[in-house]
Parts: C-alpha cells; sequence; structure tokens
C-alpha cells in the first residue's frame, strides 16, 4: 500500500514539471561537439588529406565496418585508395577516432544517417572526406613523421637534425 | 645432450645444457625482451635489452645483471627477469633505443608485425621524454626488391651480421661512426646477394622491407596467410603466402628446422608472386577462346584417338597421377628429355639406400664435394645451408678452446677463420669460391671423371694431387657429403663415392624442379617416348601438364612432337609457348590457388594448400573431367587415395599433411588473423548482401578467422606463429625446439622414397653424350633470379635478374670471327649479345638456362652471328 502510494505520489509530481518533448524535425538539436555519429575523414591545415591508411581506425573497429587500402603518391605520401564504411554496421563507438594517429578520422554531431536503402549506408571515401580540419585544429601528422614526401625532406620535420653527413668521424 | 637445472622467476626448469640463457628462456616459453639476438645468427650482447638478474646458487643473494643472450645455462642458476632493477634497466635500454626512432609507425610497413613495436609495448615504454632532435639519415634506392628507410634504424647490425655474416654477402655494410651509423650500400644500387630479400624479415624494424608489398599493401593482421610450398626450385621451402582480396600480397619464410629454417631465398620469396603476370584465363580451341566445357568436350574427342601425356615436374604429384591414369601408365611420359628423366631416376634410387641429407644435415657434414651443380643458381637456398657447412669447422675449433657457437663473435676469434674442407668442381667461377678449400675449374666432361678419380683414391689408387687431397678430406670427415645436379653422369659418380665412403656418407642431390623427384617415381619415361609414339602412330593426341616443353627440350625434338601429334592439348597457368601452339588450351590453377603435393630434393612429400580462394581449377580436376568415365574424384583427398592405389611407392604422400576432414578442438585452422580488419565493409562496393567465406574441400583450413591459431594446428597446416605479444618473424624461435631446431611439434613432411626399388643401375658408362660434330658443347648458367618459365614473369624478379647471357672464350669467339656485343644465336634461339669471358673452357658456349638453352643439353650446338 504504502508503495502504490509512493509511486502515484511520483508520477503525480510530473504533472508539475516543465514539458520535454523537442519539435524534431523542426527544432534540431543543440548536441556537444564529442556528440559520436556521423563519421568524417579530415584534411589538414594545409589541406591535404590526413589519412596514411594506416589501417588502425580498422583494426579498432569491434564490428569490422572499416575498409581501408593503402595507396602511394610518387613523393611518397601514403593515402587510402579506398576508404569505406558501412553504417549499416557502424554502432559509433569512437574507437576509430581514439585509434587514429593523424586525427583524420572524426566522429561529428550529426546524426540524421538514416536511410532506406543499405546499399546508400555504405560511404566511400568521396562521401567522407571533408575539406576542413573537423574539431581537431592545427594537426599536421606529416610535419612529424621521419618520412620524406614532397615538399619535406629528411630532417625537415619538426624535432629533426638535417641528414647525417656518413664522411664526418668528429665525435 | 645433459641437462641442468635452474629457476626462472621462482619456477625451477630442466633445459639443455649449453646454451644461453636466452634461448633456454624463449625456448620455455618465458618471453625476455630481446633485439639484436637472432635464433639464426647467435648472441653478439649489442643491444644490451636482454638484462636479466642472474643468481649464481641458493647462497648468492644480491645476484647481479646479466645480458640473457651472453650468459650460458648454469646448475642451479636463479634468473629473475622481473627484477625491478633488471626491469628498469630494460626500459632505459628501449628509451635509448627510441631517441631517434622517428614518429613513423603509421606509414611503416612494419607497423604491426615489428620487433621494436612489440619490444616497446614489452617494456612498457610509451612517451618521449628526450627533447633534442633525432638523427635523420638520407635512404639508398636497393634496387627492385626492398625498401630503404634508414631513419627507423637503431643498429643493431643484424642486417650486416645476416647479409654478410651469415649470406656471405659484400656489398652491403656498415658506414659512418657513432650515433651515426648507416646500414647500406657504398652506393645506390640492387643488392647482389640472391639472400637479400630476407633483411625484410631479419631487420627488426622497418629499415628493410619488401618493395613489391608496399606496392599492394595490408597490415599483417589484415592478410590470410597458408602454408605453401615453394615450387621454384627442388629444395622445397616452407612459405607463408599472405592473401587478401583475392591477391597474394606477400610471400614470407615459414620455418622448417630440417630444409630453410629462418631463410629463403629471392627466388622464392619474389618469383612466386608471379602469378599475376601473363595469366591464362580463358580456354581455347584451335586459337579462338571457347568455354571450359567446350575444350574440354573437344579434349575428350580427340583423347579419344589415343593420347600420350607428358607430365611436369613443376606439376604437383595429384596432377602428374591424374594425367597418368586418364592416358595410361605406358603412355605416361615426363615432358623432360631423357637424359634428365633417367638422371633424376638414378637420384631417386641412390636417395632411396638412406643417403638423402636435408639442408639441416648439410650444414652439419664436416667434408663436401660439390660436383659440376652451381649451386647458387640450382637450388640457392642449399648454397646458403653450404655458407654454414664451411663455418662448422670454425665452431668445431672453438668449442674445443670452450667457446660455444652461438657466441657469435668470440666461436668467430675462436675459429681461427677455420673451414670446413669444400671442394668446388664447376665449370666456371662459382659464387661459393670464397668458402671453398679447393675452387676447381674443369670442362663439363671432365668433372665426372675427377669425381670417379676421387673415388677410385678413396679405394687406394693412385690418383692426381687434387683427386687425392680431396679424397683424403672426404675420408678424414666423419660427415661426409657429396652434392651434384641432374647429370646422369655426376649422379653415378656421387653415388659411388658415397659407397666408397661408408654409412656416414650423406648424398645432397638435387633435381632441377619442385616435383622432378615425385615425377620420377611414378616412373615416366622422357620426352622421347612421346614423340616416339606419336611418329609411329600409336597415339595421335598430346596432352601436356603444366610444363613449357620449350623450356625444357631442345627446340627440334619439341618441333618434332607438335608435328607428329595431330592434337595438342595443354593445360596450364600461364600463358607460355607451349600454350600458344598447343590446338586445345586448358587454364589451370597456380600454386596459389590450389593445393597439390610436391617431392623435394631430399625425397620429402610436402603438402601445399590454397593461398586465395574461388581459383581456376586444379590440373588434376581438369585432368578428371577429361577422362572418358570421369573418376569419383571430387576432392584432394579422393585424389591421393586413387594415386596411392595406381602408384603404391608415392602412398606415404598421403601423410604429407592431415586430410580435409581433420579437425581440431576449435573446428579448422583459420587462415586469417583474429585481428582481420574491416570483414563487414571490404566486399561492399555496390553491393550489401554480405557473403559467406569461400569453402576449401582440399584441406582443413578455413578462409576467415573462425577456427585454430598458431600452434594449436599441426605443423603442416600452421597459418602464423601466433605467439601473443611477438608479431615479427622474430617469434619464430618460440615454437621452435632450441633456436635452430625442428619445430616443437615436428617439422613436416612425409618421405616417400623408403622402399622404393632402385631402377637397375647402369654401369659407370651413363652414356656421356660424346662431343661430336661441329659446333660448341653447351654450358649451362643458371641464375638465383631467374627460375623457370613462371618465376620468370614476377614483375619484380625480372627486373633484378640480370639479361640472358651467352659467353665464349675469347679465343674460341675469334675462330668464328665473333666479337663481344655481337649479336650470336645459339641452335637457332633469339639473338643474344655476345660475351667474352675467359673462364669459359675452350670448345664450349655458356648460356642462360631456360632462356637460351634447355637445361642439360650435351649436343654440340651452332653458335653464329644473327642477322
Amino acid at each position: 500500500m504504502k508503495g502504490i502510494l509512493e509511486s502515484l505520489g511520483r508520477i503525480g509530481a510530473k504533472l508539475a514539471t516543465r514539458k520535454y518533448t523537442a519539435g524534431y524535425p523542426e527544432v534540431k538539436p543543440e548536441l556537444p561537439a564529442r556528440y559520436r555519429a556521423r563519421i568524417v575523414l579530415t584534411r589538414d591545415p594545409d589541406g591535404q588529406e590526413r589519412c596514411v591508411a594506416c589501417n588502425l581506425c580498422a583494426a579498432a573497429c569491434p564490428v569490422d565496418c572499416i575498409d581501408v587500402v593503402k595507396g602511394e603518391t610518387d613523393d611518397g605520401r601514403w593515402y587510402p585508395e579506398t576508404f569505406r564504411i558501412n553504417f549499416a554496421r557502424c554502432i559509433f563507438c569512437g574507437f576509430c577516432e581514439e585509434a587514429c594517429p593523424t586525427q583524420a578520422i572524426q566522429l561529428t554531431p550529426d546524426f540524421e544517417t538514416a536511410d532506406y536503402a543499405r546499399e546508400s549506408l555504405v560511404h566511400d571515401k568521396a562521401d567522407l572526406l571533408i575539406a576542413g580540419q573537423g574539431k581537431q585544429k592545427g594537426y599536421r601528422y606529416w610535419s612529424v613523421a621521419g618520412k620524406a614526401i614532397g615538399g619535406k625532406d629528411k630532417g625537415a620535420a619538426e624535432d629533426e637534425a638535417a641528414p647525417v653527413d656518413l664522411k664526418d668521424l668528429t665525435p | 645432450m645433459s641437462k641442468v637445472r635452474l629457476t626462472i622467476d621462482g619456477i625451477e626448469r630442466e633445459v639443455e645444457a649449453g646454451q644461453d640463457l636466452l634461448s633456454a628462456s624463449l625456448g620455455l616459453g618465458v618471453d625476455v625482451p630481446h633485439f639484436c639476438w637472432h635464433a639464426a645468427l647467435g648472441s653478439v650482447g649489442a643491444c644490451r635489452l636482454c638484462a636479466v638478474r642472474v643468481h649464481d646458487g641458493a647462497e648468492d643473494t644480491t645476484g647481479r645483471i646479466e645480458m640473457a643472450c651472453m650468459t650460458p645455462v648454469a646448475e642451479g642458476q636463479r634468473v629473475e627477469l622481473a627484477d625491478p632493477e633488471a626491469y628498469e634497466m630494460r626500459a632505459r635500454v628501449i628509451e635509448w633505443l627510441m631517441v631517434n626512432h622517428p614518429h613513423d609507425c603509421a606509414v611503416c610497413e612494419e607497423g604491426g608485425a615489428c620487433h621494436l613495436q612489440d619490444m616497446t609495448v614489452a617494456t612498457g615504454h610509451h612517451r618521449r621524454r628526450y627533447r633534442f632532435t633525432k638523427r635523420t639519415h638520407r635512404n639508398q634506392d636497393l634496387g627492385p626488391l626492398l625498401t630503404h628507410e634508414m631513419n627507423r634504424c637503431i643498429a643493431c647490425y643484424r642486417c650486416t651480421r645476416f647479409y654478410r655474416g651469415y649470406a656471405g654477402g659484400r656489398d652491403l655494410d656498415v658506414f659512418g661512426a657513432h650515433d651515426r651509423v648507416y646500414f647500406g650500400r657504398y652506393e645506390d644500387g640492387p643488392l647482389e646477394s640472391p639472400f637479400a630479400g630476407n633483411l625484410a624479415e631479419v631487420c627488426p624494424t622497418g629499415v628493410f622491407n619488401d618493395k613489391g608489398w608496399s606496392e599492394t599493401y595490408a597490415r599483417k593482421w589484415d592478410m590470410a596467410a597458408t602454408p605453401v610450398i615453394c615450387t621454384g626450385c627442388s629444395v622445397g621451402c616452407n612459405l607463408f603466402a599472405a592473401e587478401r582480396d583475392g591477391r597474394v600480397r606477400r610471400v614470407q619464410n615459414r620455418y622448417h628446422g630440417a630444409i630453410n629454417g629462418h631463410f629463403i631465398c629471392d627466388r622464392g620469396r619474389f618469383g612466386t608472386l608471379h602469378v599475376t603476370e601473363d595469366r591464362l584465363d580463358a580456354a581455347r580451341v584451335g586459337g579462338t577462346a571457347a568455354p571450359v566445357a567446350e575444350a574440354t568436350a573437344a579434349a575428350r574427342a580427340a583423347l579419344a584417338q589415343g593420347a600420350v601425356g607428358l607430365g611436369s615436374p613443376r606439376a604437383s604429384l595429384e596432377t602428374n597421377a591424374a594425367l597418368r591414369h586418364l592416358v595410361g601408365p605406358e603412355r605416361f611420359f615426363a615432358a623432360v628429355p631423357e637424359r634428365e628423366a633417367r638422371a633424376v631416376g638414378r637420384m631417386a634410387a641412390w636417395l632411396a639406400t638412406g643417403r638423402a641429407a636435408s639442408l639441416k644435415e648439410m650444414e652439419q657434414a664436416d667434408a663436401v664435394l660439390v660436383l659440376g651443380a652451381d649451386l647458387t643458381g640450382v637450388a640457392p637456398r642449399a648454397a646458403l645451408a653450404l655458407r654454414q657447412t664451411a663455418r662448422g669447422a670454425a665452431d668445431a675449433l672453438a668449442a674445443e678452446k670452450g667457446v660455444p657457437a652461438w657466441l657469435d663473435n668470440a666461436a668467430r676469434g675462436a675459429g681461427e677463420g677455420r673451414k670446413t674442407p669444400i671442394a668446388l668442381v664447376t665449370p666456371m667461377p662459382d659464387a661459393l669460391d670464397d668458402v671453398a678449400t679447393w675452387a676447381l675449374r674443369r670442362a663439363p666432361e671432365e668433372i665426372a671423371p675427377l669425381g670417379r678419380a676421387v673415388a677410385a683414391a678413396l679405394g687406394g689408387a693412385a690418383a692426381d694431387e687434387e683427386a687425392a687431397g680431396i679424397a683424403r678430406a672426404l675420408h678424414g670427415a666423419e660427415r661426409p657429403l657429396i652434392v651434384v645436379g641432374a647429370d646422369g653422369a655426376l649422379v653415378e659418380a656421387a653415388g659411388a663415392l658415397a659407397e666408397a665412403l661408408g654409412d656416414g656418407a650423406r648424398l645432397a642431390l638435387f633435381p632441377p624442379e619442385a616435383n622432378s623427384l615425385g615425377l620420377a617415381l611414378t616412373g615416366a619415361g622422357g620426352l622421347e617416348g612421346a614423340v616416339a609414339a606419336l611418329e609411329a602412330g600409336q597415339a595421335r593426341t598430346a596432352v601436356i601438364a603444366e610444363a613449357d616443353l620449350f623450356e625444357r627440350a631442345e627446340a627440334e625434338l619439341v618441333e618434332r612432337l607438335f608435328a607428329a601429334a595431330e592434337t595438342v592439348v595443354a593445360l596450364d597457368s600461364a600463358e607460355t609457348e607451349t600454350i600458344r601452339r598447343a590446338d586445345i588450351v586448358l587454364p589451370v590453377a597456380d600454386w596459389s590457388e590450389a593445393a597439390g603435393t610436391f617431392v623435394n630434393h631430399e625425397g620429402r612429400a610436402q603438402r601445399s594448400f590454397a593461398a586465395v580462394p574461388n581459383g581456376r581449377s586444379a590440373g588434376w580436376r581438369a585432368i578428371r573431367d577429361l577422362c572418358a568415365a570421369a573418376p569419383a574424384w571430387e576432392t584432394l583427398d579422393d585424389m591421393l587415395a586413387a594415386m596411392a592405389a595406381d602408384l603404391p611407392q608415392l602412398a606415404p604422400a598421403r601423410a604429407a599433411a592431415p586430410d580435409a576432414a581433420h579437425r581440431l578442438p576449435l573446428g579448422q585452422v583459420a587462415r586469417a588473423p583474429w585481428r582481420m580488419s574491416g570483414r563487414t565493409a571490404h566486399d561492399l562496393a555496390g553491393r550489401v548482401p554480405e557473403g559467406t567465406p569461400a569453402r576449401d574441400t582440399d584441406a582443413p583450413l578455413a578462409f576467415s578467422m573462425e577456427g585454430a591459431h598458431g600452434t594449436d594446428a599441426p605443423p603442416a597446416l600452421r597459418t602464423g606463429y601466433a605467439v601473443p605479444g611477438l608479431h615479427s618473424a622474430s617469434a619464430a624461435p618460440r615454437v621452435t625446439d632450441g633456436p635452430r631446431g625442428p619445430l616443437k611439434a615436428g617439422d613436416p613432411g612425409a618421405f616417400v622414397l623408403q622402399g622404393v626399388d632402385a631402377p637397375a643401375r647402369e654401369t659407370a658408362s651413363v652414356p656421356e653424350d660424346a662431343a661430336t660434330g661441329a659446333g660448341l658443347i653447351p654450358l649451362a648458367l643458371d641464375d638465383p633470379f631467374a627460375g623457370d618459365e613462371l618465376f620468370r614473369r614476377a614483375a619484380r624478379l625480372a627486373d633484378r635478374c640480370p639479361a640472358p647471357v651467352v659467353a665464349l672464350h675469347p679465343e674460341d669467339a675469334a675462330a668464328r670471327g665473333l666479337a663481344a656485343g655481337m649479336p650470336v644465336a645459339v641452335a637457332g634461339a633469339a639473338p643474344v649479345a655476345l660475351t667474352l669471358d675467359g673462364d669459359v673452357p675452350r670448345g664450349h658456349v655458356a648460356a642462360s638456362v631456360g632462356r637460351v638453352l634447355p637445361r642439360g643439353a650435351r649436343a654440340p650446338v651452332t653458335v653464329e652471328a644473327a642477322s
């Protein structure tokens, strides 16, 4: 009896609270920047693709919905020849973002990914790659990596000494 | 071997005496972090990573920090791996090693299969505290096979120790000083050694890597690996073929204690990737593409006219047995000339006497006579084994002084450079000359007489100084070894020598191809028999299974076959000259698409499995469909059962690997690693229904990650080492019994030669095609980078392979009015620029095997200026 009255009281108290219904889709919810929804591939401050096809996102993915195939440009830059995410499988866990060493793959608050056909939930690189840096500004993987690429010679990366002169015998 | 008892981290253990603490620990499954130590190269104590605390006995309470790799195991020793001071030291060592290591893992091929990564994780280092600059290096172009990224080097010296110390290479070295040392060549250019590809596995980080793999890259965890057997020569090295998306991406060494150990040759590593080149995908009838069913029907009609079958020394036992079944034993021949078929048959007879030497046994020989064979060209991995044989005497001397062989630098010093007596009798300068005690040059026809002279000298007959010297060395040895290639006279000479030497003597006989010995065991005669049957009208059709006749026999003989046969039916995996000329063509699987059994040079039958799913049909399946009454061969096991019934001498080959119904507690053996990524996305370009993995009816292996992994599987079915925490090739010592011993569960393979009845021994006078008539006697030049008609198609190996050679002695050339650089044609073959070489014996023409002349040819040929 006491329990029933307590429950009635609690439900009755709800009559006095503010209405909570959101007017979606007319009114878009404001989600925090770190909300985990649509996955994008970002570019570095120079507008170059950040992804280097290292495959760590694919390895971290618990549902194996990311497929990456490495390509290499003539100047030595690695890039994803294929980058495919099957959003029908994706559980938006964000492990891919955590695993990414180049801050290329990022989850965004855009949660409206529903579709009528399963085929259209398979997103390729063209669907994923955005123009900007996303929420991680300023990071440029190639300027900390040791591999030389076009426009960045050996020794030109951050914290790198000039290439060794092998004929030098000084201590 | 005696045992000692020691305590590792509080657990009492018993290990073999005489080894180092690191090997012993790894053998027990105790992961002592290590870096510069390599199972095949021994200990040098350079990196200081394997620090452990060692107490001499119960009363030694303090102990001291020691390098496990440099410390011999001792009775009563107490070893503490978890000691805080030792742990701290290991963590600091890795931190030093990482000071200059670039932030490259994401763009490094080694990433995910990197010993440096594994060791860094093992010691807990994860943040760079060093705030100063990293030293950088410029890279070199090391040719088409290997990448070079010197920034990643942590100066462990494994590369030079392997390349120079183990493989005898000269052109890779260390330059510079201090922490600026540089590992490379004195200038850009391809690495000369035919074993350079091993650097990709020896290098514990990403300095050297497989260039072809980098081009069609997938991370190690993303590739499904299959145990396969190399078809590049008769050694039969065990390989892992790693596949993704139906494409073989990389071939790596798979440890086999008696054969390849930790290393393979570049022909095996890079030549096996011929599978994408020049593929034969469609059947043809009369030169026009036709459905397979139509071509099969046409072939059947032709077969009804009576047919001879030509089995191939590079096709599997199953394919050859199926062809023999199709045409009948009397009409089954080998696609090689009679001289080779007979020589290999005699090899089988000699090996059946129980004298076969595996590569491991070759390494243990204490006196060697190599007759005629250019081992580096014919069976490159065996040449690498012979280099280790050469070091045996130095190790023995060091052992006398109390220095164990694993203490690499000390043993080299204490060995005083002493060399095992090796006599190398070849027509031309040889790549192994530097390890030979006697490097003797003889014209090809003088080699067998020398062998017989040595045998006679062993019996007490008088002999010239060299033969007597060699005889003395062999006589004084406990484990003498005779090495020859497929030359009838030399095989007999080798046999005679082994008999003269007694029971301890071993024979290493190298037939030309992966399954030459298996084909010989079917009892097939040579190509001449097939030509005679066709010319006599006993048959009107020739069926050629997976062999290019022009590669193996003189053009004249092959032309006679094509002229005499009304219809030529040819099966192969790539477009070859024979395929181009055949009337009916059927595409069949290459090594990567079908399972098959191959008999290597020592008579060991080994099973190779399909590395890619849904490939072309296996040779024996295509032949089954040609039979008038189709036999009930559905799976490989059916085929093997039929083979065992037809050819009882090959029945033991069934035991080369477990049959397809074999199941482990976890089911089949998984080809793919657990962490295979992209399963639910990678085949979804525009289509969603997710497929089920392909089924393999010929093997207990699954094309998925479901099933047993690593050492759970029997050795013949292993798809990886799968040692937790060790993801690179450096995990191998964890699955072997001792650093260079057999696999813990036993080395795979089944011997088929036991009980083989020796064919009647022909007396010493095996026809030695006397050099009669005009012209020059051909002298075969083998090249480790060439291989057969398929291996030569592999794009990267072809880039590395020297151009075909025709060489004459300058005086012979002058007598014919030929000069260096002139295009010349040998026996009507395509012209090649002439080389003049004083090392070519007078009256001979040295020419590249396969590309200019078929192997083993002895009849004089014409050499003339090409117009």
